[in-house]
């Protein structure tokens, strides 16, 4: 009871803080018109209004859609790449000495390296501009799954280890069944942040690259590519529109990686 | 047949579990930053004996029972479990098995598996029960337990106290020879303490196994041990081995008895020259 009314009151908070938010931007893009008052920066911002005008005609047009709808493939595949390759990889690392001490250094040098800094590269290696984009997606979140998987597993109380061999565990079963179980907090702290950078970097690809397939097609060439697009015609409230959708499509697929790890981890609950 | 039939009908299974510890040094590392960890250490321990092992830290307590459990190797000398040897010239570590479970100092249960997924862990791995009769033998452990109703829940939800009598008992379903026990109830409050020891005591006169117990607390030791080895300061020796001559079962009421408090009295003598050493020598801590 006590836990639902929190949750109320913290839903009730969050909507009065964005609406605040908008409020404030209201007041800040119109108070030249005003008052006479020009704020620096604010004022160069189109108002909510002109936003909401710009987004009622956006959503209906089937470029916007498919924009979306690009970009969000772009992150599924970038995404479940970096999980398939990167988890099993990492603990690879995790419990083969030998195989970290091949891989570790290369990786290390290759993990600073801003998955921007790989688009022409990746145009340059793959032969479609849709894989060019969605191999930087990959790295994005590549290096925060693989980095965060093998420190996870590294850090396993040895005690848990120590206690299933007592209890007659071989290697398998310790792999199985207590190396992977504990490393499971790491890997979905790995997926959450790594599901963040990949909406980043997905979108800063699409402006560099020209939007891939379907900036050519007319399919709408991702989010990104519709912001740049719509700032190069100077309309700067579709700019807006196609942030505001970036955040939120970023907070959904981020909630949607935690409540699957919460389902997956139900023993977290209880630390 | 299961196991608890199997106790039924046979009460007086052979007593097992006698462990016999013969010179056995344990140095640690190599060259200058060498140290010698436990020098020449001699237990014989009894099938079924609750055997304590008191000394100050850094004495090598943990390191015997490391050796013994199978996660570390030893320098020199051999350990036997009922006459076989587990560890030796040519075979430096023994191989951790399942009889000789291990309960550690703050607990190891696994935080991923409900209560009752804990407690069927070793059967069910080990294969020697179907996972619905190791679940109904952990079921009917928990009840005597007084641990009914947690079943489901996961070890983050318990209390220390409960989460170390779960852990007792997952080492228990193992059937082990030897019980490995690792100061399992330190930082324990005294209440709390005083209800562990009852448990255990309990658990041991129901259960044939042969217990190796590790402790800072002379009481905890003189309460629950058949015998009581007092280790010296590093590196670790027999210094005295005392025989606790109180009958079981025993409960609180020895603790006020003029023989406890005479036991005690020994111990305490052997134990503070060795810790007052060890505080001499850096190791401030006590306990």
């Amino acid at each position: 009871m006590k836990r639902k009314m929190a949750g109320g009151s913290a839903l009730l908070r969050g909507i009065i803080g964005t609406a605040l938010f908008i409020g404030l931007w209201q007041v800040g893009t119109s108070l030249d018109s005003w008052t006479g008052v020009s704020l620096p920066i604010v004022a160069q911002l189109p108002p909510p209004s002109s936003v909401l005008d710009a987004f009622l005609p956006l959503i209906r047009s089937h470029g916007f859609w498919s924009s979306a709808y690009l970009s969000f493939v772009r992150v599924f595949w970038g995404f479940m790449a970096a999980m398939v390759i990167g988890i099993p990889f990492g603990l690879l690392m995790a419990v083969n000495r030998t195989a970290k001490a091949i891989c570790f250094p290369v990786f290390e040098i290759l993990r600073p390296i801003p998955p921007l800094a790989w688009v022409p590269a990746a145009i340059i290696f793959w032969p479609a501009p849709e894989l060019s984009i969605t191999f930087v997606t990959f790295l994005g979140a590549f290096f925060t799954v693989v980095i965060n998987t093998v420190g996870g597993a590294e850090q396993i109380d040895r005690r848990f280890l120590l206690a299933a061999q007592s209890m007659g565990a071989d290697k398998r079963t310790i792999f199985r069944r207590v190396l992977l179980p504990a490393t499971l907090p790491s890997i979905a702290t790995g997926a959450v942040v790594g599901m963040g950078i990949t909406w980043q970097v997905v979108v800063a690809a699409e402006m560099i690259s020209g939007g891939g397939q379907g900036a050519t097609t007319g399919g709408g060439g991702g989010l990104g590519f519709l912001i740049w697009n719509s700032y190069l015609g100077g309309a700067i409230p579709k700019v807006v529109v196609g942030m505001i959708v970036l955040g939120v499509l970023g907070y959904a697929s981020s909630t949607i990686v935690r409540i699957m790890s919460t389902k997956l981890m139900p023993w977290n609950r209880a630390i | 047949m299961n196991s608890l039939e199997h106790e039924a009908v046979a009460p007086a299974k052979q007593l097992r579990g006698g462990i016999s510890i013969r010179n056995v040094s344990k140095v640690y590392g190599s060259g200058r930053s060498s140290f010698m960890a436990v020098d020449s250490c001699s237990i014989e321990i009894a099938p079924g004996e609750l055997h304590v092992i008191v000394g100050p830290s850094g004495c090598g307590k943990t390191t015997l029972l490391n050796a013994i459990a199978g996660f570390h190797s030893i320098s020199s000398g051999e350990i036997y479990l009922d006459g076989e040897l587990l560890c030796g010239p040519g075979k430096p570590q023994a191989a951790p098995g399942a009889d000789r479970v291990v309960v550690f100092q703050n607990g190891a249960l696994f935080p991923w598996k409900t209560i009752l997924d804990n407690l069927t862990y070793g059967p069910v791995i080990q294969g020697l029960m179907t996972k619905k009769d190791a679940q109904n033998l952990a079921r009917e452990r928990m009840a005597t337990a007084g641990l009914s109703g947690f079943e489901d829940s996961y070890p983050g939800e318990l209390s220390s106290g409960m989460a170390r009598r779960v852990e007792i008992a997952r080492a228990l379903l193992n059937d082990p020879k030897v019980l490995l026990l690792d100061e399992p109830f330190r930082g324990m409050d005294n209440l709390t303490k005083s209800i562990m020891h009852e448990s255990l005591l309990q658990i041991y006169d129901r259960n044939e196994v042969t217990v190796f117990f590790i402790t800072h607390d002379i009481e905890e030791a003189a309460f629950l041990g058949s015998r009581v080895s007092v280790m010296t300061t590093r590196p670790g020796r027999i210094k005295e081995t005392i025989d606790v001559d109180i009958p079981r079962p025993r409960d609180y009421r020895v603790l006020t008895s003029d023989k406890f408090l005479g036991l005690m009295g020994r111990i305490v003598d052997a134990v503070a020259d060795e810790a007052q050493k060890a505080f001499e020598a850096g190791e401030r801590e006590l306990a």
